[in-house]
């Protein structure tokens, strides 16, 4: 094995490869609830060069490859399950290019969400591009890898997988690929109108190749954002009330939250709905027309807009939000686990439904909450389960919480996003047998020894 | 039990029917009024129970002094009218209600009410509020805000235990049998709604202009002249204690501050418009804030200053987009304190 770091380092240079027990305990976890297992090495390439020489060795030495963006998944997809190289990806961070006119960035697969912002907004302040709602030391890359979403999936596209107009990957065999409008000319700027190969390496959890650039969409960047939250008490108008709201295609982002804290919102649901505009005028006609579609609910004094006083308005016209993130450490132990289904917009109300339920059975708090993305054509359903990592009995309460979460999402028509590899398992038991054999030949043609984030999309 | 002391043999020999025909929000000519009105007492459906915008302003107009507004916010109730839609009224109830965390602490003289107000803590500062002990909290919040959710009910559920907290937790042990009270409201409710009520209170809340205006003659050699321009946000809540809005012309007029003549002040004051929001009257919101401020501007004022922190809260964006700056009076107390 002390051969295979002298190798590393000979790729990466000394200062990039460990296998220092501490710096392997870190890469061994998320804040998730999976169990730890620990690499064996942990590498930070700088090019996609050394990207490709690392899997050559790998792919010499039968070494297990994962890799990895910001360590956020929460769901351990960047857990070495069968050991092996964590191949971390923060130190390719350069942003490459910004087209402002057909707007989109190029950027390599380390760069962070916070730093793409930054750079926007201190270079394009015009342009801007769509955010999770998750730290700002998110990746780019990692996030659209999960088919992650953010404050402009409902307005501009849908998932954040949808955004990407390119991609740069190397293969398990070492090849390196260009995939989008860039395999043919010097542009980043569509997938269309060639055959679509991007798909290859978007969901497939790294089994597939290590993504080392991506091509995003970046979108305009209006001068004033505001924000109107509606507040019903009968969970089962959400989806008419998100229903409405996205027709008038005049919201920016509509997420809707249910939380037994604090106390005014408990036993009521609050659809937020985001809007930005250039002008007063435009804004206040936007607010005008959403709130005529949600009229007759006025009228029958059933459900409202709750006026938003300015210390509350705040936080929620922060991108990202960062109540999430506070939230995620409210059992304190630093343990959070976001579990999110990718559901129908009609299983709305039985997933707020049974995420409650799961909940009061695993006594754990819960925040519970949805993004539509698209013009509601799915929503991003999200169960939240803060633990206290120091306490086991707490994280085994998590634990359940997120199997009977994914039992549940599947059983109601949706599907568990950015699934650990047992809740893969259960989709994958789920899924149409053809389809599960066709993603099989094509794990088996693109990583013939199996070396790619081993333990995932695999049905036993 | 706690029955409203409304007359109806008032309004009968009324001829002017002020609380309806002075009201901003409502244009109905005396016919119409009396008819409207009689249906109210009468406790028959009537277009005042959906027109009211509950702005407060009629317990002011009636000269009888015989509670036009409380009656209409007990018709209201009664009859079933929600004039904020039911989960954000429900929602206000459990979040407003009583937490039974009552921060127990010995205080002196003099005590303040800082109501439900934990945001403006840091606004009880300096000479004139030195040495004040602070009590604020859910339990000892007065709860007027109900009127405008059409609940007296919510009052006068918790009104006798929050009276009885402040008693039990802050001023019996203490000694004390006055209180300042920071925001109108609660001066409004222990000297206008309570009494209306019957409910007896038995402390001495004083208004927070009171105590600013004695401060200020206090500390007279201090001040230094703001020479401001100034319009003033009268709050709703205002129209419970009318009594006291002399107070904002002595104190403006002892740190030099100038209450600009303007058509929207005093007894035609119009609302914020905060509450309009929460009854989802957008329209009126926007319509009622743009002239209201408008006023503010053409009146030459460089200031728009308030006492409500509701109001700040809804207004102070709008003001200082049309190039006035919003302050709190208590805030602008210790400015002419150099402060």
């Amino acid at each position: 094995m002390d051969n295979i770091f002298e190798k590393l380092a000979e790729i990466v240079g000394k200062e990039y490869v460990s296998n220092a027990k501490e710096e392997l305990f870190i890469y061994s976890r998320d804040p998730g609830v999976q169990d730890p297992h620990t690499p064996d090495y942990v590498v930070l390439p700088n090019t996609t060069e050394e990207v490709k020489k690392i899997i050559l060795l790998a792919n010499k030495e039968k070494i297990p490859i994962v890799p990895m963006g910001g360590g956020l998944v929460l769901s351990g997809l960047t857990i070495p399950l069968k050991g092996g190289i964590v191949l971390d990806m923060k130190r390719m961070n350069r942003i490459l290019e910004v087209n402002e006119t057909s707007r989109y960035a190029v950027v390599e697969a380390g760069t962070s969400q916070g730093m793409l912002k930054t750079y926007l907004e201190k270079n394009y302040p015009k342009l801007k591009h769509s955010l999770p709602d998750a730290p700002p030391v998110a990746t780019i890359a990692g996030n659209i890898a999960i088919h992650g979403s953010g404050h402009l999936s409902q307005s501009e596209g849908g998932f954040h997988s949808e955004m990407v107009t390119g991609l740069e990957v190397v293969l398990p065999t070492g090849e390196i690929l260009s995939l989008g409008s860039c395999s043919t000319v010097p542009y980043w700027f569509s997938r269309a109108p060639l055959p679509d190969l991007v798909g290859l390496f978007l969901g497939w959890n790294g089994t597939t190749g290590v993504i080392t650039k991506v091509g995003l969409k970046l979108f305009p960047k209006p001068a004033l954002h505001d924000v109107l939250m509606f507040m019903t008490e009968d969970v089962d108008t959400v989806p008419d009330v998100m229903y409405r709201v996205t027709a008038t295609s005049m919201a920016e982002d509509v997420t809707f939250m249910i939380t037994p804290k604090p106390a005014m919102f408990e036993g009521f649901q609050e659809t937020i709905i985001s809007i930005a505009a250039n002008s007063e005028e435009e804004m206040e006609l936007k607010k005008k027309i959403i709130r005529k579609s949600l009229s007759s609910y006025i009228e029958t004094r059933e459900a409202g807009f709750l006026p938003i006083p300015p210390n509350m308005k705040a936080p929620i016209l922060e991108v990202p939000q960062k109540n999430l993130s506070r939230f995620a450490d409210v059992s304190k132990g630093g343990g959070f686990e976001y579990v999110g289904g990718i559901i129908p917009v009609e299983k709305l109300p039985e997933a707020c439904r049974v995420g409650i339920d799961i909940s009061q059975k695993n006594g754990i708090t819960y925040s519970l909450g949805g993004r539509v993305i698209g013009r509601l054509h799915s929503v991003m359903f999200f169960f939240a389960y803060p633990f206290n990592r120091a306490d086991k009995e707490d994280i085994d309460r998590a634990r359940h919480a997120l199997e009977d979460t994914n039992e549940a999402v599947l059983k109601m028509g949706g599907i568990p996003w950015k699934a650990e590899a047992s809740g893969q398992r259960l989709i994958l038991k789920q899924m149409d047998p053809a389809t599960y054999e066709f993603m099989q030949r094509i794990k088996k043609t693109l990583d013939p020894s199996g070396i790619m984030n081993p333990g995932n999309w695999e049905a036993n | 039990m706690n029955e409203l002391k409304f007359d109806e043999a008032i309004c009968a020999k009324c001829e002017t029917y002020d609380c309806i025909m002075k009201c901003q929000y409502m244009d109905l000519d005396l016919e119409r009024a009396k008819q409207e009105k009689w249906k109210l007492i009468k406790g028959e459906d009537s277009t005042i129970l959906t027109d009211c915008v509950t702005c407060y302003a009629c317990e002011e107009y009636c000269p009888y002094d015989n509670h036009p507004f409380y009656h209409i916010v007990e018709m209201q109730e009664r009859l079933g009218a929600h004039p904020v839609p039911k989960p954000i009224e429900k929602s206000q109830v459990t979040a407003m209600g009583p937490k039974g965390k009552i921060d127990y602490g010995e205080v002196r003289q003099p005590v303040i009410n800082l109501c439900y107000f934990p945001m403006m803590k840091g606004s009880i500062r300096g000479k004139l509020f030195k040495d004040v002990s602070i009590i604020l909290g859910s339990d000892i919040f007065c709860n007027l805000m109900f009127l405008h959710f059409a609940r007296n009910s919510t009052v006068k559920e918790r009104l006798p235990k929050i009276i009885d907290n402040i008693m039990t937790y802050y001023l019996k042990g203490s000694n004390i049998k006055e209180f300042i009270c920071y925001h109108d409201e609660c001066y409004g409710t222990y000297t206008s709604w309570a009494p209306a009520f019957g409910i007896d209170v038995p402390f001495k809340p004083i208004h927070l202009f009171e105590y600013l205006y004695n401060k200020l003659v206090e500390l007279k050699s201090e001040i230094k002249p703001l020479n401001l321009k100034a319009a003033y946000q009268r709050p709703c809540s205002n129209r419970l204690c009318p009594e006291t809005d002399h107070f904002v012309d002595d104190i403006f007029s002892l740190i030099g501050v100038e209450r600009l003549k303007r058509e929207y002040d005093r007894e035609n004051a119009l609302c914020c418009g905060g509450v309009f929001e929460a009854q989802q009257r957008f329209e009126l919101t926007e319509s009622n804030q743009e002239k209201n401020v408008a006023d503010m501007k053409a009146s030459g004022a460089t200031h728009c200053i308030f006492n409500c922190p509701f109001c700040f809260f809804t207004l102070a964006e709008r003001v200082s987009k049309n190039g006035m700056i919003p302050i709190m009076i208590s805030d602008l107390c210790q400015q002419a304190l150099g402060e």
